[in-house]
C-alpha cells in the first residue's frame, strides 16, 4: 500500500507549487527570526523576496555541520521553546552535539514520513514491527517508533542489543518487519543458528536497514539468512532522523519524501547545483520543519538523484544508495567517527606518536571490528611489557571516552605505518559491504 | 658489574625476528642470550651480545626501537639447587625480580643466569655480600 497517495503520487508540477510555497515561507521565517540565517543571507546579499522559483534556492547559503555545532544548543531554533516537545542529538560524539528540536507538528510529520517508508517496504497496519534501532537521543529508535504508530502497526520497542531476547520476541510475537542496522541483522542470524532458531520458521517478511553503509552483496546475504526482503532506508538527525528516503519494492533507488525534504545535488568543490542524474553531494532543505529547520544542509554524502516512472506508482524523486562521503567520516557500529578525533586523542597522550591507522573489518560477529594501530614513541619504549600494556589501556580508555565505542589498540613499531608523500593512509576499510 | 641488555620492540608479524638476526649476523655480533616476552600483538626481544653498543647502534640504524636495559648476570655452579640458592638470597633481602633467563653457554663449568631486578644496585650489593659472582661482560 501507499501511505499517502496524494503526496507520494502527485503530479510533479503540482508538487513543485507546494514545495515553492513552503520554501518561501521557510526562508522568510528563518530570515526574520534567526540572526544566524539573517546574517548569512545578508552577507550574500540575498533577500527572502529573491526566491521566486524553486531554482532560486541556489541563491541561498549552505549550512554546514560545523555551523550547527557553533550554534548549539538553541541558536537555530525557529519556534518558541515552549513549542518544542522533543529533542534529539546526533550520534557522533565530537564533543559538541548537533541538535534536532521537534514541535508536535514535526513529530507528526516524522511519523508520516516514516509510515510512508514502512509502506514502501510492504508494511500495512496488520504488521508487527520489531524495532531494533537504539531508543534514546539517537533518532533511529523513536523515528521508526512514530512511523509504526502512525501506520497502526503493533510496535515492539525492543531497541538494539540483547539478541537472545530479540529472537525470542520475534518468535513469540511473530514479528513481520524488522528494523535495525544491516550488520546487526547478520549478527542476529548467527545467534539464531546457535539457539537452534531457523528464520524459515519465523514470520519476518521485510527488514528496513540503515544507519550504516551496506551493499547489494550484503543485501543478498541478509535476505538469504533472515528469509526476508531487505530495504534500504536513509535519514540523518540534522534533517529529521530516519524517514528521509526509503526503497520501494522495485528496489531501484530510494524515494525521497521531497514534499518535506527538498533535495539538491551540488558539486562539493564549487557549490554549484548539478543537473539531475549527475553525481555529487546531497543537500537538503527541510521545507516543513518548525523546530530546527535547515537551509541547504550539506550532508557530505555522495549520490545522485533521478525521476523515473517507478512501478510502485510513486512520483517522488529517487536517490541512489550512498556512494561515499566528501569527507573522511567513517560510520563505525552506527557511530560517526572522524579520523581527526582519533588524532586529537593521540596528541593528548605523550607516550604515543600521532601516527596511526584505523583498520575496520567485519569479523565472524558481522559487527564492525575496529583496530587502531599506533606507533610507539621510542622515548617511551621501556623494557617491560606491562608499561606498554598500560599505554595501550590508556589509549583505549581515551578513545572510548572520545568516540563512545571500543576499539582494539595495537602498538606497532615506529615508522611502520606507510607515509605517502608526507600524508599517511589513515583508514583501511576491509569491510565487504 | 652491570650487564648491558638490548631490548627491542617487535610487532608480532612475520619476519621481524629474522630481520633482527639478519642484521646482527651481518654485523658479526656474537649472541650470548636471547629471550622474548610476548603479548598478543607485540613482543620485547632481549639480547645479550658480546658487543652491546654496536648491537644497539645497528638495530637503531635499521629503525628498530631498541634501548639498553641493565641486568645482573650471576654465575652459578651447574648443579641442582644452585638457582634456588640465589633466589632464596634475593627473597630474604627483598630483591624484586622482574624476569630472568639463562644464557646460551656454560662458562668454566658454570652457568650464567640473567636477572632483571627492580633495584639493580641493591641486587648487585646482595650478590656481592653473599659471596656470589656477577659477571661484567662476556
Amino acid at each position: 500500500m501507499i501511505w499517502n497517495k496524494q503526496a507520494e503520487c502527485e503530479n510533479r508540477d503540482d508538487r513543485k507549487v507546494k514545495q515553492l510555497y513552503n520554501l518561501k515561507k521557510l526562508v522568510r521565517h528563518v530570515y526574520e527570526t534567526i540572526p544566524f540565517y539573517k546574517k548569512k543571507f545578508d552577507d550574500l546579499g540575498v533577500k527572502p523576496d529573491d526566491i521566486k522559483t524553486l531554482a532560486d534556492i541556489s541563491k541561498l547559503p549552505f549550512t554546514t555541520k560545523d555551523e550547527l555545532r557553533e550554534t548549539y544548543p538553541y541558536g537555530l531554533l525557529a519556534c518558541d521553546k515552549k513549542d518544542v516537545v522533543e529533542i534529539h542529538t546526533s550520534s557522533g560524539t565530537t564533543g559538541t552535539p548537533v541538535l534536532g528540536a521537534y514541535t508536535s507538528n514535526d513529530i507528526k510529520m516524522w511519523g508520516e514520513v516514516m509510515a510512508r517508508c514502512l509502506c514502501m517496504a510492504g508494511g500495512t497496519p496488520d504488521d508487527v514491527v520489531q524495532n531494533g534501532y537504539g531508543y534514546g537521543m539517537f533518532t533511529g529508535g523513536l523515528g521508526v517508533h512514530y512511523g509504526s504508530h502512525t501506520l497502526g502497526c503493533n510496535t515492539i520497542p525492543i531497541s538494539s542489543g540483547n539478541t537472545k531476547r530479540q529472537l525470542m520476541m520475534m518468535r513469540d510475537f511473530k514479528s513481520t518487519m524488522l528494523t535495525c542496522t544491516p550488520s546487526y541483522s547478520l549478527y542476529m542470524a548467527e545467534q539464531a543458528k546457535e539457539m537452534g532458531i531457523d528464520f524459515k520458521d519465523l514470520s519476518l517478511k521485510a527488514g528496513i536497514f540503515g544507519a550504516e553503509p551496506w551493499s547489494d552483496n550484503m543485501r543478498k546475504e541478509i535476505e538469504e539468512k533472515l528469509n526476508l526482503e531487505a530495504f534500504d532506508i536513509y535519514g540523518l538527525t540534522e534533517i529529521v532522523g530516519p524517514g528521509v528516503s526509503n526503497e520501494c519494492q522495485a528496489h531501484n533507488g530510494l524515494h525521497v519524501n521531497e514534499d518535506h525534504f527538498y533535495p539538491e545535488i551540488i558539486d562539493p568543490k564549487t557549490g554549484e547545483v548539478l543537473p539531475e542524474g549527475e553525481k555529487g553531494e546531497l543537500v537538503f532543505t527541510t521545507i516543513t520543519r518548525e523546530g530546527t529547520p535547515i537551509i541547504r544542509y550539506r550532508t557530505r554524502d555522495i549520490t545522485w538523484l533521478w525521476h523515473d516512472e517507478c512501478s510502485c506508482g510513486r512520483t517522488t524523486v529517487k536517490m541512489h544508495r550512498l556512494l561515499g562521503r566528501t569527507d573522511d567520516m567513517l560510520i563505525l557500529r552506527g557511530v560517526n567517527v572522524f579520523p581527526s578525533q582519533i588524532e586529537n586523542v593521540l596528541m593528548r597522550i605523550e607516550e604515543t606518536e600521532p601516527h596511526y591507522q584505523i583498520v575496520v573489518d567485519r569479523g565472524d560477529s558481522h559487527l564492525d571490528e575496529v583496530e587502531l594501530h599506533v606507533e610507539v614513541e621510542p622515548n617511551f619504549f621501556t623494557d617491560e611489557t606491562k608499561s606498554l600494556e598500560k599505554i595501550k589501556a590508556k589509549i583505549g580508555a581515551e578513545i572510548k571516552q572520545e568516540l563512545g565505542i571500543s576499539v582494539i589498540i595495537k602498538l606497532v613499531e615506529p615508522k611502520s605505518i606507510a607515509r605517502s608523500e608526507g600524508k599517511a593512509k589513515r583508514v583501511i576499510d576491509k569491510r565487504t559491504l | 658489574m652491570k650487564v648491558k641488555q638490548i631490548s627491542v620492540f617487535l610487532e608480532n608479524k612475520n619476519g621481524r625476528l629474522s630481520e633482527v638476526t639478519r642484521i646482527l649476523s651481518e654485523g658479526e655480533i656474537s649472541l650470548r642470550a636471547m629471550t622474548i616476552a610476548d603479548t598478543a600483538d607485540f613482543g620485547i626481544l632481549r639480547i645479550i651480545a658480546e658487543q652491546p653498543d654496536k648491537c644497539l647502534e645497528l638495530l637503531k640504524q635499521h629503525n628498530f626501537t631498541a634501548r639498553v636495559t641493565e641486568v645482573i648476570g650471576v654465575r652459578l655452579d651447574d648443579k641442582p639447587g644452585a638457582l634456588h640458592e640465589v633466589m632464596q638470597i634475593f627473597e630474604d633481602n627483598k630483591v624484586n625480580i622482574e624476569y630472568l633467563y639463562s644464557t646460551l653457554m656454560l662458562s668454566d663449568d658454570k652457568v650464567v643466569i640473567m636477572f632483571k631486578v627492580e633495584d639493580i644496585d641493591h641486587g648487585l650489593d646482595i650478590i656481592m655480600q653473599n659471596g656470589m659472582e656477577a659477571i661484567t661482560a662476556f
